[in-house]
């Protein structure tokens, strides 16, 4: 048990995905211009990672190593990744077609966050058990929800303010992530 | 021949995968297109026809479609922003060729020179005219869109398009369009003495 | 008397002490004035719609005399505050920020002030409450707090009443009109608290009314004790400390019993009604001497002011004429506001009238206001937040404001911000945080009526639609049935011509009727063809068609050449464009 949420700490705050591994930044700059979107995005981002991991670990487990496949991990695994993504889509665009066509592109663009497939691989690496695999992608998800959302209302406000011209859009927005990934690094060295 | 296994482990997982997705796309499947609708409700509705569609629909629908979004000159800069928030694409300005933003007007006909054609009534494409054949035609000012269209066909031409007057409830507090800032109290004592003196 | 125990008091959020500065006009007892040259009445001082003026130019009207009758949406007559003569209604400039012009009704007073017979209602406590709520509508009397709002109006839809706060509490700074009322005429004022109890009595139970007052008005409060005396049990005095914006009606709610107004509610929601005091003065004076609502207590001060002071003021009294009884001693850019220093608005024409929410003309020097010009970015201290009485967040609105972002607005409760200015007096940018409020308001709204209007006129559109589309398959199946009837009566005469020998006489007579129908209508369709001929020749002369004709025929040809004109114009145009550029200069 406190296995389990010394690694949710770990992966949520410590060695956050986005701000301290830098993994999964497109999606991070590209749909945090309202709260609304990221709150969307993060909720389908948490759904694929989190099946894309138990898939992955499952296809891994019983097809690829039982077969001698290892060289095909990475393929196999970006398979996994689409699959789930594509029936993402589907699943939100019968629920809330307003969402998927706010998210636009970067909902199949999914399939191409390294984060998911940084955490596919890096279960495997890191030699994780099935329970701890379901975590650590949970982990994950929240980490990187809990950026996104944070992010995204920085920026809401930020689109109100008084930025100087040449500042104003991406490049104000990467100042911003920049002294949250400073923040978030304060984090080292609380999980060991 | 570890590579057979390796390609038909794979073919394998992708014809279960294929599947799978296949059975889901029918299971969710999506119908109509409610972008031509938030769209269209954003358009203005005159359905003056200025810019090139009969009607706000059609436009709404030609949108859709990859038309341009600054062609509505009723609906101004602000509709133009909205369209631009709405479809993800740019906000230009507005397309001057197809007519400019102006002070919302409503239609007035005067009614000594009417002659009862009906064409007016005709032309208005939110029936805002008021007439039978030989009787007299008027407008119902609240529910004119001041789109134009009845100008034209009117072979008297007595219908003009006269600025809705402003009144203080639905001031948008535009400091600059107050006349005077400053009280003149010399003016103000002559000005007191010539109303009182031109009341009976 | 004073309390035997102690009352809680509760606090709002926020709120701030400006300097009082009540001791420039509270020292004198309330003036009449002399009678000014002229007034303008407008038409209209409130919500709902005015009612027809019944008087005519040229009328001789007496004081007290109602010159429009009530109006629709609980629109209030008005009446002639004094005797004269009555002019023609033209427009004015309003007593509104934008002094965008009304309708007024200008009277000369003819220096009598010669009343009417006013009709008191005696026993008026016998009276039912919808009796005396007709009396108060008649007599034109309105909230006299601010927003002026129809008080019979307010009267008649309330239900349920449990308490009845009376707003003596006049916050603001320099105001002091509710002040003198308070002190000179508190049996008036208590009078008017009795009659409200009794029309807001439901299932025999008479609501407790409180009388709110600021500790910075001891004299008013000693008053109003005294004139309540032993008799009235369910009347109570209650002290609350200064702080602006106390008088607001939310806030005094909060402070009085804790519970606050749902957003977008009324107090009437949750069993409370507030009057001011000089609505109640007026509701008594209205019922205990059948006068109607002519003139109401104004403040005259600022530092420009050498009479300033509080004074009786006409309805409809020019700027002009309260100026030149306050002795004002212009300066320079000299700004006069109605109203206070936080809540006022600067007019700039003098004739501006008097209407029945004026409680305040202050012209200050420019030392002593001076206007806020400058105007700095928002260096997010947070002081705004710290005393909005609204719990709102001032300084994220003024961003949002700025940015035009009204969803953004509406989220932060923009419809919240009650105006108080409490915001802008403590900004050290001086950003002047309620006029990007009051802005933002009114394109919110302007754009919500817009989004109305487009919706009704695409309902239109398409009912307009369908309706030609009926029409058309109307018109297709009459066509269809009249050819069908023809062909069926067409098929029934030939198979008439085929049986002819064999027929008896009655059915001959049958087919007759058809075949004189036949022949009759190709005449008709003959004098037809002769008639449009005729039409297709150029238009006669006008001697010889009625002129109704000559007329249209002429507006016909006249548009005709404007459009050939026009058109040739156009041509000209493109015509003198075409040539080489070597003419150019």
């Amino acid at each position: 048990m406190t296995e389990i949420l010394l690694l949710l700490i770990a992966t949520v705050l410590v060695n956050n995905f986005v701000l301290v591994q830098f993994l999964g930044l497109c999606p991070f700059m590209g749909v945090s211009g309202k709260l609304e979107t990221a709150i969307g995005m993060s909720a389908a981002t948490t759904f694929v990672l989190t099946l894309a991991s138990v898939c992955s670990y499952l296809v891994n487990h019983y097809i690829l190593i039982p077969l001698d496949l290892m060289a095909l991990r990475t393929l196999s695994f970006i398979l996994v990744i689409a699959v789930v993504v594509q029936f993402t889509e589907m699943v939100v665009h019968k629920a809330s077609p307003t969402l998927y066509r706010l998210l636009g592109i970067f909902l199949p663009l999914i399939t191409t966050n390294c984060a998911v497939l940084g955490v596919a691989l890096l279960n495997i690496s890191e030699q994780h058990n099935f329970v701890q695999s379901i975590f650590y992608g949970l982990g994950a998800a929240i980490g990187f929800s809990l950026v996104l959302i944070l992010f995204s209302a920085i920026r809401e406000r930020i689109a109100a303010a008084d930025v100087p011209v040449a500042f104003r859009g991406a490049a104000i927005g990467m100042i911003t992530a920049g002294l949250m990934s400073l923040a978030f690094m304060g984090f080292t060295g609380l999980v060991s | 021949m570890i590579w057979l296994t390796g390609i038909i482990t794979l073919a394998i997982m992708a014809l279960v995968f294929g599947l799978i997705l296949g059975f889901a796309a029918v299971r969710f499947k999506v119908e109509g297109d409610p972008l031509v609708d938030q769209i269209d409700e954003v358009l203005p509705q005159t359905q003056c026809g200025q810019c090139g569609y009969p009607g706000c629909r059609p436009y709404a629908e030609a949108i859709a479609n990859g038309d341009d979004i600054n062609k509505c000159p009723p609906g101004g800069e602000a509709t133009i922003q909205k369209l631009a928030d709405i479809t993800g694409r740019e906000a230009k300005p507005l397309d001057a060729a197809h007519g400019v933003e102006d002070t919302k007007k409503v239609a007035y006909i005067r009614e000594d020179e009417c002659i009862g054609c009906m064409k007016c009534i005709q032309a208005c494409p939110v029936d805002a005219i008021i007439g039978a054949t030989r009787q007299m035609h008027t407008i119902i000012a609240d529910e004119c869109t001041g789109c134009d269209l009845c100008v034209e066909p009117c072979p008297v031409d007595c219908i003009d398009m006269i600025p809705v007057e402003a009144k203080t409830e639905r001031w948008r507090w535009d400091l600059n369009s107050i006349p005077i800032t400053v009280v003149n109290t010399v003016e103000a004592k002559t000005a007191a003495a010539k109303n009182e003196q031109e009341q009976p | 008397m004073s309390q035997h125990n102690p009352v809680k008091l509760w606090r709002f959020h926020g709120g701030v002490h400006p300097p009082e500065r009540k001791e420039l006009a509270n020292s004198t007892a309330i003036r009449s004035l002399p009678l000014p040259t002229v007034l303008y009445i407008p038409l209209r001082q409130h919500i709902g719609v005015s009612g027809n003026v019944c008087v005519k130019p040229g009328d001789r009207v007496l004081r007290g005399q109602a010159l429009t009758e009530p109006g629709v949406y609980g629109g209030l007559p008005v009446h002639a505050p004094t005797s004269g003569i009555v002019g023609e209604v033209i427009e004015h400039p309003s007593n509104h920020p934008s002094q965008l012009p009304e309708p007024v009704l200008p009277i000369s007073p003819d220096g009598q002030h010669e009343a009417m017979s006013f009709q008191a209602l005696t026993d008026a406590m016998s009276l039912s409450p919808l009796k005396l709520i007709q009396h108060l509508h008649n007599s034109g009397v309105a909230g006299l707090g601010g927003a002026g709002f129809p008080t019979a109006q307010k009267l008649s839809q309330a239900r349920n009443i449990e308490l009845l706060i009376i707003n003596g509490v006049e916050c603001e700074p320099y105001i002091v009109s509710d002040d003198r009322l308070m002190r000179e005429h508190a049996e008036g004022i208590i009078r008017g608290v009795t009659l409200l109890q009794h029309i807001l009595q439901h299932e025999q139970q008479q609501p407790e009314a409180i009388i709110a007052v600021e500790d910075n008005k001891p004299e008013a409060i000693s008053a109003l004790r005294a004139a309540l005396g032993e008799t009235h049990s369910n009347i109570r005095v209650q002290v609350i400390p200064t702080l602006y914006p106390s008088g607001g009606e939310k806030q005094l709610i909060q402070i009085l019993t804790g519970k606050q107004v749902p957003v977008r509610g009324y107090p009437a929601d949750i069993g409370i009604l507030m009057q001011n005091v000089g609505t109640a003065f007026a509701i008594a004076a209205a019922v205990d001497k059948g006068e109607p609502f002519m003139e109401r207590v104004v403040t005259l001060t600022g530092e420009a002011f050498q009479q300033p002071g509080t004074a009786w003021v006409l309805l409809g009294t020019p700027i002009q004429h309260l100026l030149e009884c306050g002795e004002l001693n212009p300066s320079e850019q000299q700004r006069i506001i109605v109203g206070g220093p936080m809540m006022g608005y600067t007019v700039a024409d003098p004739l501006t009238p008097i209407i029945k929410t004026t409680n305040c003309i202050l012209a200050p020097t420019a030392v002593e206001l001076p206007a806020a010009e400058n105007e700095s970015p928002c260096i997010r201290c947070g002081m705004c937040e710290q005393v909005c009485p609204a719990s709102l967040l001032p300084q994220q609105l003024q961003w949002l404001a700025k940015a035009k972002d009204h969803e953004g607005l509406a989220k932060h409760n923009l419809a919240d911000c009650i105006e108080c200015g409490a915001c802008a007096y403590v900004c050290p940018s001086e950003i002047p945080l309620v006029h990007y409020y009051r802005k933002a308001k009114a394109e919110m709204r302007e754009e919500r009526i817009e989004q109305q209007k487009s919706e009704i006129a695409r309902l239109r559109f398409e009912a307009r639609q369908e309706r030609l589309e009926r029409e058309k398959i109307e018109r297709q199946e009459r066509h269809k049935k009249a050819a069908e009837a023809r062909e069926k009566a067409l098929a029934a005469r030939e198979k008439q011509a085929a049986s002819d020998d064999t027929t008896p006489a009655a059915d001959k007579g049958a087919s007759d009727p058809i075949k004189a129908a036949l022949a009759r209508a190709k005449a008709k369709r003959a004098l037809q063809q002769e008639q449009q001929q005729e039409a297709q020749q150029p238009a006669p002369a006008a001697t010889d068609i009625d002129p109704q004709k000559a007329r249209v025929a002429a507006a016909i040809a006249r548009a005709k050449a404007k459009r050939e004109a026009m058109a040739a114009e156009a041509s000209n145009a493109a015509k003198t464009e075409q040539p080489g550029d070597n003419n150019e200069s």
